[in-house]
């Protein structure tokens, strides 16, 4: 994390743009440039700027937008709704999409579902997120009209419904390459695990497919699929800012193209340890819970 | 074997394991297809110049939006411009990006991982760095680092590398790990072979496949990656057709001129999913192991 937080910090520093010059406008004179830099501290060195910057990321301060002045904890504050209930709304529908279709390929392997899954676990990697959301928009919201073509309701603000059909299209959109990533990895593990003893054991002594596959494979087959569940949150992450500007979904996703395009650097920096921050810990989380798929996994 | 390929003169060249590979394509229909869509595409970016094209950034502001026609292949887009010789000329930039990301991640990659592998003392504090990279998710990783710098080609390149990068340092790490211990290596150390020697000669050559493979992955998520930079505004410069920024321009047109993120999206889906076809091909080719898991 020291690293991560040394790297973006010197990443923004080292950049050749002026926010300075950006805020005072075409019609400043030189002296307007230095004195609003003298203000926003841009002038000092850089382990002074790094070790205030640290010591106030310590305090849970992100510092100041340069553009709008406010604090970007308050930026990335009012921002979280939307980015939270698009990614938790994905996951849901991923792994409950895509654990049973990766169990089924594999209970059959080989045959025209298994071919089916992997097809499309294929194309899902190959068909860029927003592309693939235009051509969603366009049959449901535009051909059928089903569904709204963008935008976000605040959750408890009108009925839970029109809130959820907002979320429909982005987290199919978004979901489509995790699943495809999930889908396939707990395939190719449930095939190591159907081909252990135990499992012969367990249909031999005539236990049902179904309790089999979920009770004795599944379960065994589960780390591989959490740590792929784990990484694909960097999936997740990324294709949530571009499926924000598709679906003009005002999240931190949309936070972060527009303090790009305004070179807002405290805004990029507050966003980028964020992200960074929420992949470890949830990567920490998985590595934790091995310990409920696996006894003998002891921390 | 019928007798007109028994007449046919043997291949003196086949080593038994460019036969393996090519029995192992022939049972991979898709990869083939994955090939022959890539060889197209690689075809078309070379000969855009003779594909019926007009100059991509011509402005006839008379003809904008034109829906796609006998003489707009692809319509025309709001300048006016040509879709069809724009999404052609587009297929070079696309391209040219996946392969030179696919090529310098893995060299720097494999010079990084080589030597990291092997010296104990600089693998400790290496991989800590790499880990740090790695735990910025990469899309988010190029999106700071294009913001920094001008945008142009080259930087994309680069921004695109320096988030693949870390990957392949694991990779080629993990495969070092295990081929150090390996008895001819060992028989190496004691002949008293120098370290560059035993790296190039005896490591080097033994993570060629995986690296083959693992290249087609990235190849193909860089021109994912460039896409979506161009799509939000952070990638190639807008003036160069690339696919991403015509889909770009596209944006806010999106209800009345579909066609216009339809071409270049299908172009795009279709040649990633070309060369991923490829590398699953290739990986089942090289693993046979492997082939029958996934």
């Amino acid at each position: 994390m020291a690293v991560v937080a040394l790297f973006v910090f010197s990443l923004l520093y080292l950049t050749p743009g002026d926010p300075a010059a950006v805020i005072a406008g075409d019609a400043a004179t030189s002296e307007d440039i230095k004195r609003i830099r003298a203000g926003l501290g841009l002038d000092e060195p850089f382990l002074v700027r790094f070790g205030g910057w640290v010591w106030a990321l310590m305090h849970g301060d992100l510092g100041v937008s340069i553009f709008t002045n406010l604090p970007v904890t308050h930026l990335i504050g009012q921002r979280v709704e939307p980015t939270l209930a698009l990614t938790l709304c994905t996951l849901l529908i991923s792994v409950l999409v895509a654990v049973p279709l990766g169990v089924i390929a594999a209970a059959r392997a080989g045959s025209w579902t298994d071919r089916a899954v992997m097809a499309f676990s294929v194309l899902g990697f190959s068909l860029p997120v927003f592309v693939f959301a235009y051509i969603l928009i366009s049959v449901f919201s535009i051909e059928l009209g089903w569904l709204p073509v963008q935008g976000y309701r605040n959750f408890g603000e009108n009925s839970f419904w029109d809130w959820l059909r907002h979320l429909i299209l982005p987290s199919i959109a978004l979901g489509t390459v995790y699943i495809a990533l999930i889908a396939r990895m707990t395939r190719a593990s449930m095939l190591d695990v159907l081909a252990q003893d135990y499992i012969r054991t367990a249909q031999a002594k005539g236990l049902a497919p179904v309790p089999v596959l979920v009770g004795h494979a599944l379960k065994n087959a589960a780390i591989p699929i959490m740590t792929i569940i784990g990484i694909g949150i960097a999936l997740l992450i990324s294709g949530a800012i571009v499926t924000e500007t598709v679906f003009a979904i005002p999240g931190i996703g949309r936070l972060t193209v527009d303090a790009i395009l305004r070179r807002d650097y405290p805004v990029i920096q507050g966003v980028t340890l964020l992200f960074s921050a929420i992949y470890v810990v949830i990567n920490l989380m998985v590595d934790l819970s091995y310990m409920l798929f696996d006894p003998r996994i002891r921390y | 074997m019928t007798a007109a390929t028994a007449a046919l003169p043997a291949p003196v060249s086949a080593s038994p394991t460019l036969r393996q590979f090519r029995q192992a394509f022939r049972r991979h229909p898709t990869a083939i297809a994955g090939g022959i869509v890539l060889l197209l595409m690689i075809l078309v970016a070379l000969l855009a110049p003779w594909l019926g094209t007009v100059d991509p950034q011509a402005v006839t502001p008379i003809k904008r939006l034109k829906q796609p026609s006998a003489e707009f292949w692809f319509g025309t887009d709001m300048l006016g411009r040509d879709v069809y010789s724009r999404v052609v000329y587009g297929t070079r930039v696309s391209l040219s990006i996946g392969i030179a990301v696919a090529f310098f991640s893995i060299v720097v990659g494999l010079a990084i991982g080589l030597v990291t592998g092997y010296l104990r003392w600089l693998d400790a504090i290496v991989m800590r760095i790499m880990d740090g990279l790695m735990s910025i998710p990469p899309v988010l990783l190029a999106i700071s680092l294009m913001a920094l710098t001008r945008a142009s080609i080259e930087n994309v390149i680069i921004a695109i590398t320096l988030a693949e990068v870390p990957r392949v340092v694991r990779l080629v790490r993990s495969l070092v790990l295990t081929l150090r211990e390996q008895p001819y290596v060992e028989a190496a150390v004691a002949a008293g072979t120098s370290l560059p020697r035993i790296l190039l000669r005896h490591i080097l050559p033994n993570t060629t496949a995986p690296l083959l493979v693992q290249g087609t992955y990235i190849c193909a998520s860089a021109m994912i990656t460039e896409a979506i930079l161009s799509f939000i505004g952070a990638g190639t410069p807008p003036n160069i057709p690339s696919w991403g920024n015509i889909m770009a321009e596209a944006r806010s047109l999106f209800q009345i001129a579909g066609y216009l993120i339809f071409f270049p999206g299908v172009c795009l889906s279709l040649t990633v999913l070309a060369v991923n076809l490829l590398g699953d091909g290739m990986r089942d080719a090289l693993d046979p192991r492997l082939a029958r898991r996934m």
